[in-house]
């Protein structure tokens, strides 16, 4: 018998029919209704568990009152047990302390459904130590923790369950202000990352010789990257799994979302804050090691505010480091890469084209824009 | 009786089943096709008995493991074969394009089969290959007229093993002057092929890729910021495999060239270029065609292929050795090329091909290669139109971007409403006796389609296809499963593709095969 958890944000998506871009917020939320919105996500959680349907029987759904998704376990007559309660009204907390409550009880998998918030939401409750998969329902979807539909994600959680062995990935849970959106203003952030279950056939075609997958594009860059360094260099390292892969391949700890400095390839400090790295920077040389965010591809400012325009400024545009798997660069569908940093001025001057380390010994030259 | 309707476009087709075992499985201990006569005694009374002279270190100790099947078993075995597969002769074999199919006439095949060519050997004295050597150097003077370039060689495979010397010469041009250290880098576009990048990769170069504009073409901006000291080449596809063609290109090798490196043209898409742009006019110092696609020579599973490298008269001493030259009496094979990379196949590469490459040639002569890239533009302008008449499909960057021979398709938008893939499409359309290649690197396109009319197929053919797949798009907005669980007709349903990935579930030979698979 599998146990997995199933949480239904049932108002995710509300805002977008209405052309709110989003519904954050409980004012929102009141608007969209006021225009008409309607909920979209129980519906959508119904054509994706429908997948689970040929393997009903060796299945318990621990999940959440009324259109959490009690009443859709009850509509497809799966063997459910309500674990949380929630109000009529629902908010992040509900998808919080449901996902605790799940992770508790040593669910097999965890299939919630929404959008960037609410990946954002489990995130929180349960970081990387539950394997999850994301039904889309939500007006914003950076994150790609999510199927591509609903119907995907349902056979995706589907093969997961038959097939334990299935690919383990960790994939970024991104968020934009939603407020600065409404206002045409993209911002993004890192939040974390999210265990997802990876079935490379989906994402695109083939033919023999398959091209790398992420973890071994992230591999040769750091295999790259090692090959190449310089002795009494600090190389600041910024977060994310890309550059965790350098740290991983000199068998050194790290902090995926915080930033590392090592020297003559040893730790010289975790996790560093801006004055950290500028202490240890003193009078030394330093090249900065940074990797894109998914979705809008923010270099600087977003997820790493540690390395401020000071730190940039010591460093200097010439020993910036960018490395990228190639996928995220296809995600960017041609837009420039960007930075947004506290200092306009430099901003600019950091603008042209750099030389994006994909591979070992693979660049592509790709253009970085200020991010306003 | 139910009247057979026949004014569909969309055909009605089934493939040949046959529960055939492998040729492994149909030997039988003793049965013999072919009994080899001994040889006369007067011969071995010459050369011994042709063992041994061979050192017993390279003798095997027993029999190989070959098959042992009568004649007649062998025939139906292959002519079974023959029918599982979607061949090129019996199909619109739009999908795959030049790739090898287009249209290869037959007369061609009979004529490289000609006694005189297959008993061939590389060792004969020069007297007794006059033919052969002439025929390859008056190919060389072709290839010229339709290039620019100076000299070809004929001994590069073509595609990966022709860029590869290119890479090749390369790295000994600037071996020789003195800069093969300082110049570690080579720049190629986006979507060149990916041998484009990988060869070059191979010989230790650095690779710096550029990215499109919003046309389609490569960013010139980004390719300036790319090229420096350190540049020792640029290897480009023109068109590209999206179809479109860079007209900036002599700026961009122009660039090049100041800055001390070689442009390298992989002319892989050359079929609709011929008589219309030429690979020196275009600023480039060597190029190589595939014989096997532009020139109507198949090579038919991965060999023989044949491809011709060509460069400019101050690059004629880096290739690969021996050319053949005539010196107004008889041809001969010119060893010295102080420069040369070597050998990179043996002998002469595939004559045979070569010879193939020349009928066709002659037989269109300079205005029919122009005819041919004419049509073969028509052709995929005609398909680009009326399939975008269906709502859903486009092609990426501008759409009235003129693409040359081939276009690479997005379903991205079908994909969105339906959930059908572009791999998807590949397997249906088997259901009706079709093919769809399925490469189309790198994957930057959101599902993509690559389709190469080429010049072969007629308006007929080319309305069957286009209805063929505006049917099945109908079917992925009214029964996607159809699609989902395709292909129907086919010998061998849907494959497990995850052991591509898995070396413990390759099985490159029968032994491997029997070891794998032993019941413990």
């Amino acid at each position: 018998m599998k146990i997995i958890g199933l949480i239904i944000n049932p108002i995710a998506g509300m805002g977008g029919r209405v052309g709110l871009k989003g519904t954050d917020g409980i004012e929102t939320l009141n608007k969209a209704i006021q225009l008409g919105a309607i909920k979209e996500a129980p519906n959508k959680a119904i054509k994706a568990l429908r997948k689970l349907e040929p393997i009903k029987k060796e299945l318990l759904i621990l999940t959440s009152s009324s259109d959490m998704g009690e009443n859709q376990c009850r509509t497809l007559g799966f063997n459910y047990e309500i674990v949380h309660k929630s109000n009529n009204i629902t908010g992040f907390l509900d998808t919080l302390n449901a996902a605790k409550i799940m992770e508790e009880r040593g669910v097999d998998l965890i299939i919630f459904v929404g959008g960037d918030g609410t990946a954002r939401d489990i995130y929180n409750a349960v970081e990387n130590r539950v394997v999850t998969v994301g039904i889309p329902a939500g007006v914003k979807i950076h994150s790609p923790v999510y199927g591509n539909t609903p119907e995907l994600a349902g056979e995706l959680a589907l093969m997961y369950l038959k097939d334990s062995s299935l690919h383990i990935k960790e994939e970024e849970v991104v968020d934009i202000d939603e407020e600065a959106f409404r206002n045409n203003q993209v911002r993004t952030e890192l939040f974390g990352y999210l265990k997802v279950p990876y079935k490379k056939e989906w994402l695109q075609n083939k033919k023999a010789p398959t091209p790398l997958g992420e973890e071994e594009s992230q591999k040769a860059i750091a295999l790259d990257i090692i090959d190449n360094m310089v002795e009494e260099v600090y190389y600041i390292i910024g977060p994310g799994t890309t550059t965790r892969a350098i740290m991983d391949q000199l068998i050194l700890p790290n902090s995926l979302l915080g930033v590392d400095i090592i020297k003559n390839k040893s730790i010289v400090k975790l996790d560093c804050n801006e004055k950290d790295i500028l202490n240890i920077l003193g009078n030394g040389t330093g090249k900065l090691i940074i990797t894109p965010t998914g979705g809008q591809g923010y270099l600087l400012g977003r997820g790493n505010q540690q390395i401020s325009s000071k730190v940039i400024e010591k460093i200097k545009k010439d020993n910036i480091i960018i490395i990228s798997p190639n996928s995220k660069i296809i995600e960017l569908k041609g837009n420039p890469l960007l930075i947004y940093t506290d200092n306009e001025a430099l901003d600019k001057s950091l603008q042209g084209y750099y030389r994006i380390k994909i591979g070992y010994g693979m660049n592509i030259m790709y253009k970085v824009s200020v991010g306003y | 009786m139910k009247r057979i309707v026949r004014n569909s476009k969309v055909r009605d087709f089934h493939q040949a089943r046959w529960n055939e075992p492998i040729i492994f499985e149909l030997s039988r201990k003793g049965e013999r096709g072919v009994l080899v006569p001994k040889a006369e005694a007067d011969i071995v009374k010459q050369v011994g008995d042709g063992l041994s002279k061979i050192p017993s270190k390279m003798r095997r100790n027993g029999l190989p493991n070959l098959p042992e099947i009568n004649q007649k078993r062998v025939l139906m075995h292959y002519l079974r074969l023959s029918q599982e597969t979607l061949g090129g002769d019996v199909n619109i074999e739009i999908g795959q394009g030049t790739c090898t199919v287009k249209y290869n006439p037959k007369i061609n095949d009979k004529i490289a089969n000609n006694e005189k060519m297959t008993a061939l050997h590389p060792l004969q004295d020069k007297s007794t290959v006059q033919g052969i050597l002439e025929i390859i150097y008056k190919t060389d003077l072709m290839m010229r007229e339709i290039s620019g370039m100076k000299y070809f060689s004929f001994q590069p495979g073509g595609g990966s093993q022709a860029t590869m010397s290119m890479a090749s010469i390369v790295r000994m041009y600037h071996r020789l002057r003195g800069e093969e250290d300082k110049r570690d880098e080579i720049i190629t576009t986006v979507y060149s092929h990916p041998s484009d990048a990988a060869a070059p990769a191979l010989k230790g170069y650095k690779i710096i890729t550029i990215m499109t504009d919003e046309n389609g073409q490569p960013d010139y901006e980004a390719f300036k910021a790319a090229v420096s000291e350190r540049t020792a080449a640029f290897v480009v596809a023109n068109p590209e495999d999206t179809g479109i063609f860079n007209p900036r290109i002599k700026e961009f090798t122009d660039l090049i060239t100041k800055a001390g490196g070689l442009n390298c043209y992989d002319q892989a898409n050359a079929n609709g270029l011929f008589g219309i742009a030429r690979a020196k006019e275009a600023g480039f110092h060597m190029c190589y065609f595939n014989l096997h696609k532009s020139f109507g020579t198949p090579h038919g599973c991965g060999g023989p292929g044949s491809g011709a490298l060509g460069v400019i008269e101050e690059l004629r001493d880096y290739l690969p050795k021996p050319l053949v030259e005539f010196d107004g009496d008889k041809y001969f094979l010119d060893y010295d090329l102080k420069n040369s990379i070597g050998k990179v196949k043996s002998f002469q590469g595939s004559p045979q091909v070569v010879l193939k490459a020349y009928a066709w040639i002659m037989s269109l002569g300079a205005e029919g290669l122009y005819e041919v890239a004419k049509i073969a533009s028509l052709n995929n302008i005609y398909l680009i139109n009326k399939l975008l008449e269906y709502k859903g499909l486009t092609v990426p960057y501008k759409v009235d971007t003129q693409r040359i021979e081939q276009a690479r398709y997005t379903m991205e938008e079908i994909t969105k409403d339906t959930g059908i893939t572009s791999g998807d499409l590949a397997r249906r359309i088997m259901d009706f006796g079709m093919h769809i290649w399925s490469s189309h690197h790198p994957y930057y396109i959101p599902e993509p389609l690559t389709l190469e009319p080429t010049e072969t197929p007629s308006k007929d053919d080319l309305d069957e296809y286009i209805k063929t797949i505006h049917h099945i798009f109908d079917e992925a907005y009214e029964n996607p499963e159809i699609i989902h669980n395709a292909p129907h007709n086919s010998t061998i349903h849907q494959v497990d593709e995850t052991s591509l990935d898995d070396p413990e579930k390759w099985c490159p030979t029968w032994r491997v095969y029997l070891r794998k698979t032993k019941e413990d």
